[in-house]
């Protein structure tokens, strides 16, 4: 037996890999890479729900200091951008990239309707749904819908974890999750799930079953091909080692080695602070704060700081007030970060929330999520946002 | 021709959670009409209640005051949190007494209906009373009247408070339950216009329930004017919308298409539908009288049908414990697969329930699901994490106590299955026989896999080994993934 597996595994090696491949994957495995110049999206979900007003902190509102009279970033604190506005006193990368002209904040953004369950409203940011529809694929998914409708590549979009996001799951295709990328590929490499794979003869067929073979065909195919391109130019820079850290050198050593990689997505969380807000956000803000400092320095030392944008977004924000217990509890509209070498808007891209008309004691929405998805897919991504959103939208302009 | 045995094992796997290992020679004997009556009778019984709620919860809970609606008005901040983390550990327990009852109860039928109707009348609550009453009503008319069960699952505090129906007053009212009731309960989207919604909703106003959980009705929220709905009018209440819903004809259609896809073929028979819903509605809607028509009708064994579903997670599971006897020192690890897979009993996506068939599959649970076999039979460790769930952790770390960890800082599945007590049910079948028998049980589309290949993956020491290994990496392929 031993003999057997061992043999399969050299007839297994990569030089005769295209030999055992079905036949649609092969014209997928010579495919030219994708040149420099690639457009990558980076999105970073923050999961739980994080508190805008402390992240991008009015530091001359009297509302917001009345609101908050533990919880508020003093103006001391904060890092000051303008008279107005300031940074939690974490984000010191962010500071620089705001001053270097690399940093967008968009504010009060999204959905009329508004749920405060973390999971529907995950949700409905995942989908670009409205609040009261229930749509079971993602915007990302649907994006791979369109950009790949018959070229069976599940590698345009990774998303950096165990487990997929609905974001990423289309109608027709599904992207790939991978946080250990080695793990990965000696799940897709194991024998027994290889020869089956091999064996199985009609991949194009309308059977369920010959869904879950194309599924493993290509799973065994692009775990091979991210990890192999992942080796090309691993990221020798310097990254913190906490699993965001991680996350973000892994994003980098694909980036440079062209994968055709289109967008990545990773989450950090959990930022649901109703108690104790202060050390959790600050813990996670390091971790972010660090962690994006130190992906931003390779792109630029490799340059391509222009080829990537970086998009952050959480399911919702926080209520004004802070709670009884040192948190604040689910509100609505929230900021988002944009970070990227080539963005057209810089800065403050909208005004402050007022905090002087809440709706119920939050943030009213301003602008709609589903326009800056619109603006990412047909600006950056060059995709038809029109199809993929299934609205017209209208689209911001700071790409 | 099909075999009867395939045939027997197809009914099994829609009508309950698949076939046991030691049943294995009357699969081939027995008829598909014995064994629809046997499964019949066996769950005609309405089953006992599971109540899991630690009396820590309940004396919490019915120490409340009415009319104080709100539980932070009553509780104190130490007790909510009490009875949001005895809430979760319950649930759990909830999940696993559940779990457990599909994997050994003889109500194969009733447990595998129940499971359906969790998903149709979808509910995130982390009460474990809302829940546990939610699940009870459930089970006890899963195989009755669906206008009765209908009428009860909306009286619930589960779904009650999930939908914001004690927000439905008089002069500011909230729609939501009054839309899901139409669009995912009963006649589906595109057969109801939003004047239907506005007015269902006010029928509804004051329709709640008290933190007890028991259903209520504020007379003084209640909007008693005149509503038009489906082009009738009248001073309609809760009660009246339910049923001129049930009378619509949509109903029975939206229910019966939506039972087909689920027990039938995911690609649903319009015809059969329509031949289906109308017998459905003719009978009152009586749920057990539809079972038995599809259960027993010829079209349910044609190939098109056999070996076409993906299973869910949930089945899968269950099916491995039901054909394996197994047992689990650590049976978090069962609600760690749960949610690894994409499917954590009582915490659905969202009101509309999990969507099924292909969605279960991305390559990540794919290869999960190739592995557990492997994993399960070797002490393995799950090294993949799960998301976060915020709305079960409410803020909190996520609980750190799992009991066993591996070398990579994954829980290992500590399953002890019982081999020797498995081959026993294939002591007369010859050695050479074996691999084709075990093939036969455990694959519903058997000749979608070429089993030569297994054989150079087979322990061929003993017969023990023998049997063990080919189970296993009959368990690990595609195929096993399909009922």
């Amino acid at each position: 037996m031993l003999i057997k597996r061992r043999k399969f595994i050299q007839v297994g090696s990569l030089a005769t890999a295209s030999l055992m491949m079905p036949r649609f994957l092969q014209a997928f495995e010579k495919q030219p890479m994708v040149p420099p110049g690639n457009r990558v999206l980076v999105v970073l979900q923050l999961s739980g729900g994080n508190d805008g007003l402390n992240t991008i902190v009015p530091i001359r509102n009297d509302i917001y200091y009345r609101a908050r009279p533990k919880l508020a970033i003093t103006k001391k604190d904060a890092l000051s951008l303008s008279d107005e506005v300031g940074l939690h006193p974490t984000l010191t990368a962010f500071k620089s990239l705001y001053d270097d002209g690399c940093l967008g904040i968009l504010n009060s953004v999204g959905y009329p309707n508004p749920d405060r369950s973390h999971f529907r409203s995950m949700d409905i940011w995942q989908s670009a749904s409205k609040s009261n529809e229930f749509i079971n694929s993602g915007w990302i998914g649907r994006y791979l819908d369109a950009q790949c409708a018959g070229c069976d590549k599940p590698t345009q979009a990774i998303e950096i974890d165990d487990v997929l996001s609905m974001a990423l799951k289309g109608n027709h295709s599904t992207a790939l999750a991978a946080k250990d990328l080695r793990r990965l590929y000696n799940t897709a490499n194991d024998p027994f799930f290889k020869q089956l794979s091999t064996n199985h003869s009609d991949q194009q067929g309308d059977h369920a079953i010959d869904y879950l073979y194309k599924t493993m065909a290509q799973t065994i195919s692009s775990a091979d091909y991210i990890y192999n391109q992942s080796r090309l130019h691993p990221s020798s820079a310097a990254y913190p080692l906490t699993n965001l850290g991680k996350s973000f050198q892994t994003m980098a050593s694909l980036i440079f080695s062209d994968i055709n990689t289109k967008v990545y997505y990773v989450s950090l969380g959990s930022f649901d602070t109703h108690v104790a807000q202060d050390g959790q956000q600050k813990r996670l803000f390091i971790e972010m704060n660090n962690a994006v400092d130190a992906f931003v320095k390779d792109l630029k030392f490799n340059n391509r700081f222009q080829d990537v944008l970086i998009m952050s977004f959480s399911e919702f924000g926080r209520r004004v007030a802070q709670n009884a217990s040192g948190g604040t509890d689910h509100g609505t509209a929230n900021n988002m970060f944009f970070i990227g070498g080539s963005l057209k808007q810089k800065g403050m891209l909208n005004e402050l929330p007022g905090l002087g008309n809440l709706e119920n004691g939050d943030i009213p929405h301003e602008v709609d999520f589903k326009d800056v998805y619109a603006t990412v897919l047909n600006k950056w991504l060059k995709a038809d946002d029109e199809h993929i959103l299934d609205r017209k939208s209208s689209l911001l302009h700071f790409i | 021709m099909i075999p009867n045995q395939l045939k027997n094992q197809h009914l099994l796997w829609r009508a309950g959670f698949g076939p046991r290992a030691k049943d294995f020679d009357k699969l081939s004997a027995n008829s598909q009409h014995s064994y629809a009556t046997s499964l019949f009778n066996a769950s005609a019984e309405i089953p006992p209640y599971l109540d899991v709620a630690a009396k820590e919860i309940k004396e919490l809970m019915m120490g409340v005051r009415e009319p104080g609606r709100k539980l932070k008005k009553v509780l104190s901040v130490q007790e909510k949190k009490q009875l949001r983390i005895a809430s979760k550990v319950a649930l759990h327990d909830l999940n696993l007494t559940w779990m457990k009852g599909m994997v050994n109860s003889e109500q194969q039928l009733r447990e595998k209906m129940s499971l359906f109707w969790h998903g149709h009348f979808a509910s995130r609550n982390i009460n474990i009373l809302y829940q546990q009453q939610l699940l009870g009503v459930i089970r006890n008319h899963a195989l009755g009247n669906f206008g009765q069960l209908l009428q009860e699952v909306s009286k619930t505090a589960a779904i009650l408070n999930f939908l914001n129906n004690n927000q439905n007053r008089k002069g500011h009212p909230n729609e939501n339950f009054a839309r899901e009731v139409m669009e995912l309960f009963t006649i589906g989207r595109g057969h109801y216009t939003e004047t239907d919604v506005k007015e269902a909703a006010r029928a509804f106003t004051g329709w709640g329930a008290s933190i007890k959980g028991e259903f209520i009705i504020r007379e003084n929220q209640h909007d008693d004017g005149n509503k038009s709905f489906f082009g009738k009018s009248g001073n309609f209440n809760g009660d009246d919308i339910l049923q001129i819903l049930l009378d619509q004809k949509q109903t029975a259609t939206y229910i019966t298409r939506k039972i087909y896809k689920y027990f039938v073929n995911e690609e649903a028979d319009e015809e059969l539908v329509k031949i289906l819903a109308e017998k459905f509605y003719n009978s009152g809607y009586n749920i057990s009288e539809l079972m038995k028509t599809i259960f027993t009708s010829d079209w349910f064994y044609e190939p098109r049908n056999i070996g076409s579903k993906i299973k869910s997670p949930i089945e899968l599971l269950v099916g491995i414990q039901r054909v394996l006897p197994i047992h689990f020192e650590n049976e978090e690890v069962l609600i760690l697969l749960q949610r690894l897979l994409g499917q954590l009993l009582f915490y659905p996506p969202n009101v509309a329930g999990w969507p099924g068939g292909r969605s279960w599959i991305d390559s990540s649970s794919l290869m999960l699901r190739l592995k557990i076999p492997g994993m399960l039979g070797a002490n393995g460790e799950l090294t993949t994490k799960p998301k976060d769930d915020d709305d079960q952790m409410m803020g909190m770390e996520e609980n750190k106590k799992m009991k066993a960890f591996g070398k990579g800082g994954g829980q290992l599945l500590k399953a002890a299955i019982n081999w020797s007590k498995y081959q026993d049910n294939f002591s007369k079948i010859p050695r050479e026989k074996l691999t084709a028998t075990l093939s036969s049980l455990l694959l519903q589309i058997p000749k979608s896999l070429n089993t030569e290949l297994l054989n150079g993956y087979s322990d061929l020491s003993d017969r023990e080994n023998f049997v063990r290994t080919t189970t296993i990496r009959l368990m690990s392929t595609p195929e096993y993934q399909m009922c």
